[in-house]
């Protein structure tokens, strides 16, 4: 258990060390929460209540920023994030059914994550991949043109 | 200094690299070090080049010839057949009936294209300043700076005609000059709006990722216009490559001096700086951007004060959207005269836009303002996949509306698509054929406000949510009769009283459609009754038995096993149990499933 509490105060060490580098900068909340999910995988209010202190402001307003963006998460996240695409393009070219596919498939709905922790599904406005719609991206892989079941599962496998 | 006999210009835009483009290059790397010809071969990996439905789509020239859905498999071919015996490989050209299209500009996609802000996208390196500086980059910067003051600038803008493309077709100058003349204050800001938050648009994650240089030079052309010496832009998180573009951009031109302390050893000074956004809708709202640049929620302020008198940390801020700055090098390099040439009466230059939906050449392209969204859908976009039958097109995004074919001639510029209902927006079009339900698309929308509503202001967060309950309420067969009106005074109310343009807007799809397709918003609450059969509470699915050969494939792939029947007595769907997911309908070798409009008797007594 040791290890895990140490590894848990590196990975503080490192943000306060972000909060360091970026707190002279003007307004740099969003940056700072932005690099703080990066390095913890997700928001909690620990985290919150951390930056809170160490940026002198106080913890509710974090909360607030924290909650209102949608990249920000409050919950633990998969090791890939699978957001598909709900902009209007991939509605038309049959968002829905893809959602539904891939819901099959991960055995998991939106904004949850599968039992391995391997992926998280989210919805995202638009990833401007309009002409290949319908679309999903897992990390910055973008894949497009997802009409067939056998077209999410080969896809998935790549991952697993 | 090496002799390249070959340029080889790769389509790295968002839609080619998904579609492989990056392989592609891999693969010519390898191919061309096999037959020790790399050094002959140039290979450029440019922004989008449009035509994104072709992708991977690739260039070649001296000829300029043109390749289009290219796999790592025909490199070899390529480099073999063409740069090696000088034989263009016919089987990778464009098809167009039973034209052989060997050359990019005889593409038919690019016939009524007029570029401008894209100018150079998908013909230089992104990566490299050289390339643009080679084309002409910067030299409108160096012109102002060196031959014109700030007012002189701003008059050639105004002279222009340009006006703000991100969506209302504010005229450009106006702010511009009154920042300018707002001399007590010192500290001013420019902000270049990379929110492209619309679904459906992807213009300026192509322009900033296609040529970063083009908008950071347009960006200090207006702040040396209204006196600003620091920048921001603000990009979406989703466009990460657009975010290392500008980066980057921003040190080349440090590097090189064209941007810091004395720009050209002139008194002009300017530093800028990009912020990313963090998944709001509303944030590409000017006011809720600055407010997000300054580390708070996105959330609107009432206008008055512009930001002109009151933005970024209270000071004169002029927000601009990236194709509008990006305009602005080619009218300083072309003259104000040659700008206002092009378009109609009060909407001068060109438009970028999305093309998308349900038509044949889906991408990115630029035309003439006026021109008529006829010649746009069929001539530019190539008609409807399929051939299939027209009904509408969607612009201007979740704050614009739908249009149908009696608008096909409609010019498109900032008054007419007004009149009609719609509006520019930033340039999303989708186009849709005869199988959309439209009240389904309209509940797309207003579920999306729903959802990005920073819910400030009650009109928009209460309202918005009470039309959408009744178009669910419609759209699931519990329509009342009276429920377009509700929706329409609901709608009015709400684009009176909301504090900014998301709310303002927001009602725009649904009450462009029950303009042009109130029938169909009838038949699903009188009838109960969805025409297109997209509304899965209004159809259902039936075996025509005549065509049904009885393979069971269907019964062993439904969900619920509400399929029975045998060998000889063909199958049946049981309605009741039925959830419609569409499975035997995909996997049905004869087609004997069909899809009916309508709900079935026997589900009625569910």
């Amino acid at each position: 258990m040791a290890s895990i509490a140490q590894n848990k105060n590196r990975l503080y060490d490192r943000l306060a060390e972000v909060i360091e580098e970026k707190k002279d900068l003007r307004n740099p909340l969003i940056e700072i929460l932005r690099i703080a999910q990066d390095i913890f995988g997700y928001l909690p209010i620990e985290v919150q209540e951390f930056i809170a202190e160490k940026m002198d402001m106080p913890a509710s307003k974090i909360y607030g920023v924290v909650t209102f963006y949608n990249f920000f998460s409050m919950t633990p996240r998969g090791k890939y994030t699978l957001n598909v695409c709900t902009g209007t393009a991939c509605f038309v070219k049959g968002a829905p059914r893809l959602i539904q596919m891939l819901s099959d498939e991960l055995g998991v709905g939106m904004g949850e994550t599968t039992e391995d922790g391997l992926f998280t599904m989210s919805a995202v406005r638009c990833v401007g991949a309009c002409s290949l719609a319908p679309v999903f991206v897992i990390g910055e892989d973008t894949f497009g043109r997802i009409d067939t079941v056998d077209k999410v599962k080969e896809i998935i496998k790549r991952y697993e | 200094m090496s002799l390249k006999r070959i340029d080889l210009l790769i389509c790295c835009g968002s839609g080619c690299v998904s579609a492989g483009a990056l392989k592609i290059k891999e693969r010519f790397d390898e191919v061309l070090a096999e037959n020790n010809i790399e050094k002959e071969v140039n290979i450029i990996e440019t922004g989008c080049m449009g035509p994104c439905d072709y992708g991977p789509v690739m260039v070649i020239y001296p000829e300029g010839i043109f390749y289009q859905k290219v796999t790592p498999e025909d490199v070899e071919e390529i480099v073999n057949e063409h740069f090696l015996k000088g034989r263009a490989v016919t089987r990778l050209m464009l098809q167009d009936k039973d034209k052989t299209i060997r050359m990019q500009k005889d593409v038919p996609f690019y016939h009524k294209q007029v570029k401008v802000a894209l100018e150079n996208c998908g013909y230089i390196d992104p990566d490299s300043l050289d390339e643009y500086i080679a084309t002409g980059g910067y030299e409108a910067l160096g012109k102002v700076l060196l031959e014109m003051s700030p007012q002189e600038t701003i008059d050639i803008i105004k002279e222009s005609g340009l006006r703000g493309r991100g969506g209302g077709g504010f005229p450009s100058h106006i702010k511009l000059q009154m920042v300018h003349d707002n001399k007590d204050e010192k500290v001013k800001y420019i902000i270049c709006n990379g929110d492209e938050g619309d679904p459906g648009a992807f213009m300026d994650r192509s322009l900033l990722e296609g040529d970063p240089h083009r908008i950071l030079e347009g960006m200090m052309i207006a702040a040396y216009c209204m006196g600003a010496s620091e920048g921001f832009f603000y990009i979406r998180a989703e466009y990460p490559l657009a975010i290392t573009r500008i980066k980057q951009a921003i040190e080349q031109a440090k590097e090189l001096g064209l941007m810091g302390e004395n720009v050209f050893g002139t008194d002009f000074c300017f530093d800028a700086e990009v912020r990313t956004g963090a998944g709001a809708f509303v944030c590409g709202e000017e006011m809720a951007l600055i407010s997000s640049i300054e580390g708070e929620r996105g959330n609107p302020t009432p206008k008055p004060p512009y930001p002109a008198v009151q933005g970024l940390w209270g000071k004169p801020t002029v927000v601009n959207n990236v194709e509008t700055l990006g305009n602005i090098p080619s009218i300083i390099n072309r003259g104000a005269e040659w700008f206002a040439a092009m378009g109609t009466e009060k909407s001068k230059g060109t438009k970028v836009f999305a093309l998308t939906g349900d038509i044949r050449n889906t991408g990115l392209v630029e035309v003439p303002m006026g021109i008529t969204l006829r010649e746009l859908i069929y001539d530019v976009g190539g008609g409807i996949i399929d051939d299939k039958p027209f009904k509408a097109v969607q612009l201007g995004g979740p704050s614009g509306g739908c249009l149908t074919v009696e608008h096909l001639d409609t010019p498109v510029d900032y008054e007419n698509l007004k009149a009609h209902g719609a509006m520019m927006g930033s340039g999303g079009i989708i186009v849709m054929n005869e199988e959309k339900c439209m009240v389904n698309v309209a509940k797309f929308f207003i579920d999306f406000c729903v959802e990005e509503s920073c819910g400030k202001c009650s009109p928009c967060r209460i309202g918005l949510k009470q039309m959408l309950e009744i178009l669910e309420r419609i759209t699931s067969g519990q329509g009342k009769e009276g429920d377009i009106d509700e929706l329409l005074r609901l709608g009015e109310s709400i684009s009176k009283l909301s504090l900014c343009g998301l709310g303002q807007t927001a009602p725009n799809p649904v009450l462009s459609t029950i303009r042009y397709f109130r029938d169909e918003y009838e038949t699903h609450i009188k009838e109960q009754k969805c025409n297109t059969k997209v509304c899965l509470d209004l159809m259902h699915y039936e075996i025509d038995k005549d065509k049904c050969i009885g393979c069971s494939i269907c019964a062993s792939k439904c969900p619920t096993n509400c399929i029975s029947g045998s060998r000889e007595d063909k199958y049946t769907i049981h309605q009741i149990d039925c959830i419609k997911c569409g499975n035997c309908f995909d996997v049905c070798p004869t087609k004997a499933i069909e899809k009916i409009p309508g709900i079935h008797p026997e589900a009625l007594k569910r």
